[in-house]
């Protein structure tokens, strides 16, 4: 092993990360939100809703994400005077918006999943209480249903965030240069596959590292009912006053 | 040249597109089982050494699940087949033999799809086992089976048993995971598909051909997991 040459190879797939992050969460950010939409598609018990929620997540699901990607980098390009017309091209024409986009409508169809899951671990009772107390529609969604149902959607998100960091180094194959399009560029370079991989591994992994951590704060920050009460001393004093 | 319609072009024609592309699906599920399989091996191995390794061997084991986890696919397999290539390169250059010499593309993505997903296979058989009842072990013990009788008559049925749902998701994984394969030249269905796309300049109709036929794979594999698991479970008491 050379250590002189993974010390410059850190470096420079490091000034890859930044994509790297900034793909995964734009996507998981929309995604999220395209997510909780489908999610209440589902559970609307309206069958015109609910149906074709559920091929989204079928189809989004079934195919490999690369195949996605593909799909609207090089695909959407047949129909490229139709998009022109539209004003559609210019975000279809950059990988990053085919990228982020493919992204997005991938995570939103596993994640879509879990805040169902999570929405409908909500106890009954909760919800009965909440409408006993007068609270209804949006109220009720606000206050008690949606902190419960993330409490309970939250592990299985940070598995879905980890999932499309990972997801991210498909980007390199539609030329974005994130850490994998700069590992691969460098390994074609120098054909030292073998330390090229354990540095772009490693980066992925402390990036991983961090963020499980993360969302693990976060937990023990929304459940508080959970954690043991802090054991305070009795102020003595304070009874004789 | 006059525009082909979307199903001459995917067809059995004489223009049609139609057995390579279901040739190269085939090649798609070849890939996958072997790289399922591979992982399999590497599963129970891992598996095993995580449940009855001593701390050395369980630390690696779990080294092993946890890096290869959080690491993209994409990267293990252009390890094994950049990685592999220079190996070669290596031992041949021993030999007298110079410059690049490539590894078959197909060994390379079964490989690297064994070793991914023997990761994921490695935590599906651990939680397995840990569903056989500890009482089965020491009755099979107190009969006087050895190890290895233990293990085939025993323990392996119904870790298989409990293992179907979590390697129908890795046999999922798995699939998607062999699109990836692409990258090394491998024609599978998405490599057939992106060179019927650049000949035709038809890449959309092309692609979304691939889509619907991994849905299908995807689909029919459902199915066939879904019936073995119902067999399996024959005679079963469930608690619903």
């Amino acid at each position: 092993m050379d250590f002189a040459f993974m010390r410059d190879t850190f470096f420079t797939l490091i000034g890859g990360v930044p994509l790297t992050l900034n793909l995964a969460f734009t996507s998981v950010a929309l995604g999220a939100v395209l997510a909780m939409l489908l999610a209440l598609m589902r559970m609307s018990g309206v069958r015109a809703l609910d149906w074709p929620a559920q091929a989204y997540v079928f189809v989004f699901r079934g195919t490999p994400l690369l195949v996605q990607i593909f799909l609207i980098y090089y695909g959407l390009g047949q129909f490229r005077p139709t998009l022109q017309a539209w004003g559609l091209w210019t975000f279809f024409r950059e990988p990053y918006w085919c990228a982020v986009f493919a992204l997005t409508l991938n995570t939103a169809a596993y994640a879509s999943e879990i805040i169902r899951g999570g929405l409908q671990a909500v106890p009954y009772n909760q919800v009965e209480a909440a409408r006993a107390c007068g609270m209804s529609g949006f109220l009720l969604f606000r206050r008690i249903i949606f902190p419960i149902a993330v409490r309970q959607a939250l592990p299985a998100y940070g598995s879905e965030i980890i999932l499309m960091v990972k997801a991210t180094s498909l980007a390199s194959v539609i030329t974005m240069m994130e850490v994998t399009g700069l590992a691969a560029k460098l390994i074609s370079q120098t054909f030292r596959a073998v330390e090229v991989f354990v540095v772009a591994g490693l980066i992925y992994l402390i990036l991983n590292f961090i963020i499980t951590r993360i969302i693990m704060a976060i937990e023990w920050w929304l459940s508080p009912h959970l954690r043991r009460p802090p054991s305070v001393e009795p102020r003595l004093e304070a009874a004789h006053v | 040249m006059q525009q082909l319609s979307y199903f001459e072009l995917v067809g059995f024609g004489p223009n049609g597109w139609g057995w390579s592309l279901l040739t190269a699906a085939g090649m798609t599920i070849a890939v996958a089982l072997c790289g399922f399989l591979a992982g399999s091996i590497v599963g129970t191995l891992v598996a095993w050494g995580k449940i009855g390794g001593n701390a050395i061997i369980r630390g690696l084991a779990d080294g092993y699940t946890t890096v290869l986890r959080g690491i993209p696919d994409l990267l293990v397999i252009y390890l094994f087949y950049f990685g592999g290539s220079a190996a070669l390169g290596a031992i041949g250059s021993l030999f007298g033999a110079d410059g690049f010499i490539g590894v078959p593309a197909f060994a390379t993505g079964a490989m690297a799809i064994g070793i991914v997903s023997g990761a994921y296979q490695a935590e599906v058989f651990r939680g397995a086992y840990q569903v056989v009842s500890r009482g089965e072990i020491e009755a099979a013990r107190s009969v006087g089976m050895h190890r290895w009788l233990m293990f085939r008559r025993i323990i392996a049925p119904q870790v298989l048993r409990y293992a179907i749902p979590g390697l129908g998701n890795t046999w999922q994984l798995v699939l998607k995971e062999s699109a990836l394969i692409s990258v090394t030249g491998l024609v599978e269905l998405l490599r057939q598909s992106h060179i019927a796309a650049g000949s035709t300049r038809r890449p959309f109709d092309f692609y979304i051909t691939a889509a619907v036929l991994y849905l299908l794979i995807t689909w029919v594999s459902t199915y066939l997991f879904q019936r073995a698991e119902t067999h399996s479970m024959r005679g079963m008491r469930r608690a619903s």
